[in-house]
């Protein structure tokens, strides 16, 4: 049986390293297609807490790769750490997929994996499966509006695999910790991180990961409170459109969008939003949409499940209050 | 010094995009246009020239792969003030993947301008049709260049560069030494629209149609039949059913609402 490679991807704070929930997801996923192993990149003496997390979802080794060598460059380090481990395992069995996360980062070291390796590339997989010639991925495309099945024909499938792709399934793996050793080049240290400002925690989900997203658009005129208020008495995370975020009221971090993130929580909720084509790209996947708009004509109605045209500032106070009634 | 600027020629988002039978994206039968992401480098590219000590000694060429019609994008980038135009169109091009577009893309980057190499290459952040966000990173990978990639700020002195970069977890400065990939993202700044002057400025400039040969590029290693992933079929999204719209009415619009949200297990 081949191996399956799972990228671990985990978030290093003050308190230490922890794994996050796309970890779990695509170990979920790789348990279809062969026997998921976990890579993690990151702090050496991290290796067996981490082993300990992965192994619950079934990870039979976990490779532990020291990042010491590796940190304070952009990707190129992790790409050729990554291209040695797939050359090492195949040498004692097959890889049958590289599975890494589809983040910024994710994708650009999945780019010159593809490059170093020989190999096709898939990425913003929303689903992966096994089929006849290795596995067959779901991706979502042109703003949600067509669904592509595909796979990778030539050398070893690497995937990048959006959050919520699958729901975690607990498997008892062997979590088998395995210290590899890797050389940089120079070559890939040319881009060098200068300085670096961790972004604050808001204590909300994940934006990416939230099972409800709550976001405010040009509609909020920057006042945000009915939307962050909403957003934590839904236990949700909290979004914005690119204009939200071009008038300065929300970070970068928080757009959503063909040029921010894209999220397909259960339930999206978008206040003072117009749904814009830009807009939808990164929200239409949603299971559930709900809109709160003063004018209906705004074509963000063409999207949802339920509707309310009214003003966000009286709408979301009151429905926060009965959300929080009906808790109560 | 010589810039790069890599432009791709999309179908526009807001006409109907779809498939071909072959499963490619179809870039003949609709309108296209210079990949609005891909403006934002151009804008950079020509702000470094015009913030050089000797700006006409910064020569910005617009890089293209794509057919016939793609020229587009390579026009509107000399418009807004690109020096000349560099155009790879070839009939086996038709329907590679980022794999190979990097391919094609390294080559006519590896030849230079007249004989003298890049100092930069610079992207779009992604292209609004494929939208992977690879290019770039591939293109570092097979030059053997260092990427500094989505960048909300760009700066240069001398044979340095440096880039602001927001990151999932983190506003990172990145820095390197020339020759170097960069990608600049929307929140770099606003991009120019071709002035008139341009526009007629850019009917005069040089501009280059390469096929693969020229570059010594093997036809057998691009187009749909050789990509190394295959799309085994494509669904249009059923159109989502129409949802229930009430207008609130002193508070009758959160109760709906609420309503709405218990019956789906919101709360
Ligand atoms: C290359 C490119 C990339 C882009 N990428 C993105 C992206 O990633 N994400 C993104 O979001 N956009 C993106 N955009 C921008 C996009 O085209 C829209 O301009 C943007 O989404 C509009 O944001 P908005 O809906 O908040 O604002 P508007 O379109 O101005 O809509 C505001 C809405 O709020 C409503 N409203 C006003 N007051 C109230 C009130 N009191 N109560 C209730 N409703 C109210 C109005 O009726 C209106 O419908 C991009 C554009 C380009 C060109
Ligand atoms: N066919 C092409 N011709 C020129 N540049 C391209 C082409 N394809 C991609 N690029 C560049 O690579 C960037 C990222 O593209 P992508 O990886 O397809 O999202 C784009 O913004 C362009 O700058």
């Amino acid at each position: 049986m081949s191996e399956i490679l799972v990228v671990v991807d985990h978030a290093d704070g003050p308190d230490g390293v922890s794994v996050k929930k796309p970890t779990y997801e695509m170990l979920t996923l790789a348990a279809r297609l062969g026997e998921p192993s976990a890579v993690f990149i990151g702090p050496k003496d991290k290796g067996a807490e981490v082993a300990d997390a992965v192994k619950k979802y079934g990870a039979g080794k976990v490779y532990v790769v020291d990042d010491a060598p590796l940190k304070g460059y952009l990707v190129a380090p992790k790409a050729e750490a990554l291209q040695q481990l797939v050359e090492r395992t195949s040498q004692s069995r097959p890889v049958g997929a590289v599975l890494i996360a589809s983040s910024a980062e994710g994708k650009e070291i999945a780019g010159r994996l593809a490059i170093k390796t020989g190999s096709g590339l898939i990425t913003d997989a929303v689903d992966v499966e096994a089929g006849g010639d290795g596995p067959v991925t779901t991706q979502s495309v042109f703003a949600g509006n067509y669904t592509v099945r595909a796979r990778v024909t030539h050398g070893t499938p690497i995937i990048t695999v959006k959050p919520n792709s699958a729901a975690p399934v607990e498997a008892s793996g062997a979590g088998e910790v395995e210290e590899v050793a890797v050389t940089i080049s120079e070559a890939a240290k040319g881009a060098q991180i200068v300085a670096s400002q961790p972004r604050t925690a808001t204590g909300r989900p994940e934006l990416t990961e939230a099972a409800i997203v709550v976001s405010g658009g040009r509609g909020t005129g920057g006042k945000f409170e009915p939307v962050e208020e909403l957003a934590d008495a839904l236990g949700a995370a909290v979004g914005a459109s690119r204009a939200a975020v071009d008038s300065g009221w929300k970070p970068h971090s928080y757009q959503i969008g063909q040029t921010g993130k894209t999220v397909s929580p259960q339930l999206y909720i978008a206040a003072g939003i117009s749904g814009a084509i830009q807009h939808r790209a990164g929200m239409q996947t949603s299971k559930t949409i709900v809109a709160v708009n003063k004018d209906d004509e705004a074509p963000i109605f063409e999207l949802v499940d339920f509707g309310v045209v009214g003003d966000l500032h009286t709408v979301l106070p009151a429905l926060t209050e009965e959300v929080n009634q009906r808790k109560g | 010094m010589k810039i790069a600027v890599c432009v791709k020629y999309v179908p526009d988002a807001t006409g109907d995009r779809h498939f071909e039978d072959d499963k490619t994206v179809d870039r003949v039968g609709v309108d296209g246009l210079l990949s609005e992401l891909d403006e934002y480098a151009v804008e950079q590219a020509l702000q470094i020239k015009e913030k050089a000590e000797s700006p006409d000694e910064v020569e910005v060429v617009a890089l293209c792969v794509g057919p016939e019609k793609a020229l587009d994008a390579v026009r509107k980038a000399l418009q807004m003030g690109a020096d000349k135009g560099v155009h790879v169109v070839d009939d086996a091009i038709a329907g590679s993947d980022a794999i190979a577009t990097s391919l094609v893309l390294a080559k006519a980057v590896q030849r230079g301008s007249e004989g003298t190499p890049y100092d930069l290459v610079m992207c779009g952040m992604s292209s609004t049709d494929g939208s992977m966000s690879v290019v770039p990173a591939m293109l570092a990978e097979r030059l053997g260049l260092p990427q500094l990639t989505l960048a909300s700020v760009v700066e240069t002195q001398g044979d340095q560069v440096r880039i602001k970069r927001d990151g999932d977890v983190a506003t990172e400065v990145v820095g390197g030494t020339m020759p170097l990939v960069v990608s600049v993202t929307d929140q770099s700044g606003e991009a120019r629209y071709p002035s008139f002057k341009g526009i007629m400025a850019a009917k005069k400039k040089p501009l280059e149609t390469l096929s693969l040969s020229d570059l010594g590029v093997d036809a057998g290693d691009v187009g749909l039949s050789v990509a190394w992933t295959r799309v085994e079929d494509t669904t249009a999204r059923p159109p989502r059913e129409a949802g229930e719209i009430v207008k609130d009415e002193e508070g009758s619009g959160a109760k709906a609402l609420a309503d709405f949200l218990a019956t789906k297990k919101f709360i």
